[in-house]
């Protein structure tokens, strides 16, 4: 894990531009989906206990509906769209006229409308960072899970639980005000993924 | 409920142990799987918070126990026999293990629940510590909850609700 805590500020900036060009580029088609505005945090990148990670979202057993897509190619990783059942409950309304109903419940249709949502948003945000870095990046068949955000997340850390008890998250929020409807991309890149977009960005390793 | 007693918390790729009168939980169980000791005689009672099956990917440095099931099993049955436990008296129960997401073709890591899980059971045989039940496998995630007094596990999820093991 030592290369992390190596990562100067101008990297973690590049890191921070990755996220903002892959969740802008999302909060467009989703912009562009509901025709109307999305606003958008500014990105955070984070390396974080593993304890922690959870927190990001409300803790550990936090209800979230998550599209969860594994990423191959020349930069693999990991890509989450989260979001609460409220919002997704009312993005769903607002999408595809589906009715709004209270509760955790949601109907084969509408968790495949859920899925097929956060696959476009997660495509557009891995096809503008494939642009950006020039490095092929391709997404896996989403998954869907409505469950608690611990158990989801962990998914994601995997990778770096060979390594260490931390991971590093690039976390980008974005939301519509009046409804909010709002949800959270974590895009959390293998260990090796780091040099590979350093290098195809021309960024240097702090180790050369 | 449980106000009056006290919380032994166990984080992801954690050990810990509980004494009377207090619960040992741990929460968010996806792939990883909570592996609890119990001594019913002193009512002592370990989780460890599993997270990969073997320590033979390891890469990291110093190396965390409690994070791969060849590890954390002996270290937990170690740590119970410090605090007085008889390895004789020791049973387990575990939970989690998980596949949350399914997808064609999957590689090794979207397994690793039931690999994880596959590993606990391997490791038990080997400790010779008997299994009494478990509570494994599924897309969804748990929380378990061990009470040093009945050595009981709950288990809570969102999909199935509550479990007693």
């Amino acid at each position: 894990m030592e290369m992390f805590n190596r990562f100067e500020v101008f990297q973690m900036d590049v890191l921070k531009e990755v996220g903002n060009i892959g969740a802008g580029n999302a909060a467009t088609a989703l912009s562009q989906l509901l025709n109307r505005p999305i606003d958008m945090g500014v990105p955070k990148v984070q390396m974080l206990p593993f304890e922690e990670v959870a927190e990001k979202v409300g803790g550990d057993e936090r209800i979230v509906v998550t599209v969860f897509l594994r990423v191959e190619g020349e930069a693999p990783g990991n890509l989450f769209f989260m979001m609460t059942p409220e919002a997704a409950k009312m993005l769903l309304n607002r999408l595809a006229g589906f009715d709004l109903r209270e509760g955790l419940a949601f109907t084969d249709m509408e968790q495949s409308a859920l899925s097929e949502i956060g696959n476009i948003l997660a495509g557009s945000y891995l096809s503008s960072l494939a642009d950006f870095t020039k490095l092929s990046m391709y997404p896996t068949v989403p998954g869907l899970a409505i469950d608690m955000a611990g158990a989801i997340l962990s998914y994601g850390l995997l990778q770096f639980g060979e390594m260490g008890d931390a991971a590093l998250l690039i976390d980008t929020s974005f939301f519509e005000g009046e409804d909010q409807v709002e949800g959270q991309f974590f895009l959390i890149p293998d260990p090796p993924s780091f040099a590979k977009i350093f290098e195809s960005l021309g960024v240097p390793l702090s180790h050369d | 409920m449980i106000e009056d007693k006290s919380v032994v918390k166990v984080g992801m790729a954690d050990l810990n142990i509980a004494h009377l009168p207090g619960v040992i939980r741990t929460t968010g169980l996806g792939s990883c799987v909570g592996l609890t000791m119990y001594d019913p005689h002193l009512k002592l009672a370990g989780m460890a918070h599993v997270m990969l099956p073997s320590s033979e990917i390891a890469r990291e440095g110093k190396l965390n126990t409690a994070k791969y099931a060849d590890t954390a099993l002996p270290e937990l049955l170690e740590k119970m026999i410090k605090l007085g436990a008889s390895h004789s008296r020791i049973v387990s129960k575990m939970a989690g293990g998980s596949q949350m997401f399914a997808f064609a073709g999957a590689g090794d890591t979207m397994r690793i629940g039931p690999r994880n899980a596959d590993s606990c059971r391997e490791w038990l045989q080997k400790l010779n510590i008997p299994l009494l039940a478990e509570d494994t496998g599924g897309n969804y995630g748990r929380t378990i909850e061990m009470d040093c007094e009945t050595g009981l596990l709950t288990i809570r999820s969102v999909q199935m609700g509550v479990k007693e093991l």
